[in-house]
């Protein structure tokens, strides 16, 4: 997956089509440079885990796919890309 | 020990000029783990959740405030504890144990204050359907019954002369007072005119004594204005009966309606700005009445039932996170165990949430949904707020006034409430509901019966 994003070590994201800018927080700055790698599923989560402690009630998987509708919410990403296994 | 930042789920934040204040450190949302110095970890275990829990103490302070504030304004004033705000027994008895009589709007809620030891003659009857039977036992027992339309007025009579009586009773009175909308469908109206021809048909029967008037100007009404011009006019009638119909009133009734620390939806400032204090509201009674033109020796009583203003701020209710989940739009949306089955008051006003343990992250737009199957459901929309986990106890206040008495068995039982006292004791005062208690009122007729 490509994004084009400018992302600063504090979270400050700068969309450079369309001038936007968002704050992410850790977990998110996280995954949108393991995207920007092109990473799939199950490297993004393995990612978190390796960045966080991770509690048991938490669905690391879920979290991602959710945080990929944000993106394509926001049209940082394309509404019909999907992330690889 | 893991070295590691706990994780905490992503959250992407889009900047909208003018918004950028709002993040960061989130100054609106303070955790609050304790409710009068018991933790509200101790309360849920004890009592389940959800819980409403109230405060003793801001109740008595208020009750207190309020009652001292209009004493130094006026020289003769009694609160009548509003029931419909809640008539839990616990909450009307700390009124009483405060020196309140009882106002109330119906036969059950008469009853209620029997029960509760008022005497009759300390009982404010209001209301536009007063039954026979609760009229006429008001009526015998010289409460204050304060009539409400011109059937009243007939059915009163007609009870004086079967029974031989000439008992007192007051009118309601409606009119346009500062910026609140009217509530004119209750009792008489002042301005057309229509009060003062109920009361010469009242002195004509010659059934009944004119003792008192009543008027109710609505609900959270922030205009002290309102108070001032509502209060004024009544003192105006009130000369006029006494100059023009020789009538000496016994007692002066302003109703309720002053403003809780609640925030309505429509509502731009936080309840700590807009409400005014309760000092201000008595100084614009006491402002309007100055105009009332009566001996010292025959001062008349004046009543207040001031109900949300003094039960709101006591009560919060205690729920529990039980899911998250992300909206179409975007939007977090976090699931509770409470929703506008418990807390009917979500339709008007936007209550305050707080944590009861401090979160971290960055605050997103969120919805707060009730646990009921029903698009209705919620409980707060357009929130800010961190992420949340599953199992976190949230409170929201203020709840005190009408949820009790208006919540529901819709889809599930009611929940229990418990009263924290001055000295850090708890206790239910109400219990939780139980299947029983619904089902034991249910017949199933004979004819569905089996054979
Ligand atoms: C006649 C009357 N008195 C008093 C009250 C109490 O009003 P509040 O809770 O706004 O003070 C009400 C509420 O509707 C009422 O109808």
């Amino acid at each position: 997956m490509e994004l084009d994003l400018a992302i600063s070590p504090s979270g400050f994201v700068f969309d450079p089509r369309t001038g936007a800018t968002f704050s992410a927080n850790p977990a998110a700055r996280l995954l949108l440079e393991g995207m920007q790698e092109g990473e799939g599923l199950a490297a993004l989560v393995a990612r978190l885990q390796a960045h966080f402690e991770v509690g048991e009630a938490d669905d690391l998987e879920r979290d991602v796919l959710e945080f990929l509708r944000v993106l394509q919410d926001e049209t940082l990403v394309p509404a019909e890309r999907e992330l690889e296994g | 020990m893991s070295e590691k930042p706990r994780y905490e789920r992503p959250s992407l934040q889009r900047h909208r000029s003018g918004a950028m204040n709002k993040m960061g450190s989130f100054p609106g949302l303070r955790s609050k783990g304790q409710i009068d110095g018991v933790a509200v970890g101790e309360l849920v275990e004890r009592y389940g959740s959800p819980v409403f829990v109230f405060s003793q103490r801001t109740l008595e302070d208020r009750i207190r405030t309020l009652r001292d504030a209009m004493r130094l304004r006026w020289p003769r004033v009694q609160l009548a504890w509003s029931y419909k705000t809640n008539y839990l027994d616990a909450i009307c008895q700390i009124h009483h144990r405060e020196g309140s009589w009882a106002e109330v709007v119906s036969g059950m809620e008469y009853e209620r204050a029997m029960r509760n030891g008022v005497p009759t003659s300390q009982i404010v009857f209001n209301g536009p359907y007063k039954d026979d039977a609760s009229l006429e036992r008001a009526l015998v027992g010289q409460s204050m019954v304060n009539l409400d339309h011109y059937d009243e007025l007939a059915a009163a009579e007609r009870i004086a002369e079967r029974l031989g009586l000439r008992p007192k009773v007051g009118i309601r009175l409606n009119m346009s007072a500062g910026s609140t909308p009217r509530w004119s469908r209750f009792g008489f109206n002042l301005d057309s005119g229509q009060a003062w021809d109920a009361v010469r048909r009242l002195l004509g029967g010659g059934k009944l004594d004119l003792a008192g008037i009543h008027c109710h100007l609505g609900t959270f009404v922030l205009d002290l204005d309102a108070y001032r011009e509502a209060a004024g006019k009544l003192a105006a009638f009130a000369n006029r009966l006494r100059d023009e119909l020789g009538v000496k009133l016994d007692w002066l009734d302003v109703g309720g309606g002053f403003a809780s620390q609640s925030r309505l939806k429509s509502q731009y400032l936080p309840g700590e700005q807009a409400t005014p204090p309760l000092s201000r509201y008595a100084e614009a009674v006491a402002d309007g009445l100055r105009g009332l033109n009566t001996p010292p020796s025959e001062m008349p009583l004046l009543i207040l039932e001031t109900g949300r203003a003094l039960v709101d701020d006591a009560g919060t209710l205690i729920t529990t996170v039980v899911a998250n989940k992300r909206l179409p739009d975007g939007r977090r949306a976090v699931v509770v165990d409470a929703g506008v089955n418990t807390l009917f008051t979500s339709f008007w006003y936007q209550h305050q949430i707080h944590p009861a343990v401090p979160l971290h992250g960055t605050p997103e737009p969120t919805v707060i949904y009730g646990p009921l199957c029903m698009n209705i459901d919620v409980v707060a929309d357009s929130l800010l707020f961190p992420p949340v986990e599953v199992g976190t106890h949230l409170l929201v206040g203020p709840v005190g006034a009408y949820n009790i008495p208006q919540s529901m068995q819709f889809i599930f039982l009611r929940p229990p409430a418990v009263l924290i006292s001055p000295r850090g004791e708890h206790g239910l005062i109400r219990r939780a509901e139980v299947l029983e208690d619904l089902v034991s009122l249910d017949r199933v007729p004979d004819w569905l019966r089996g054979e």
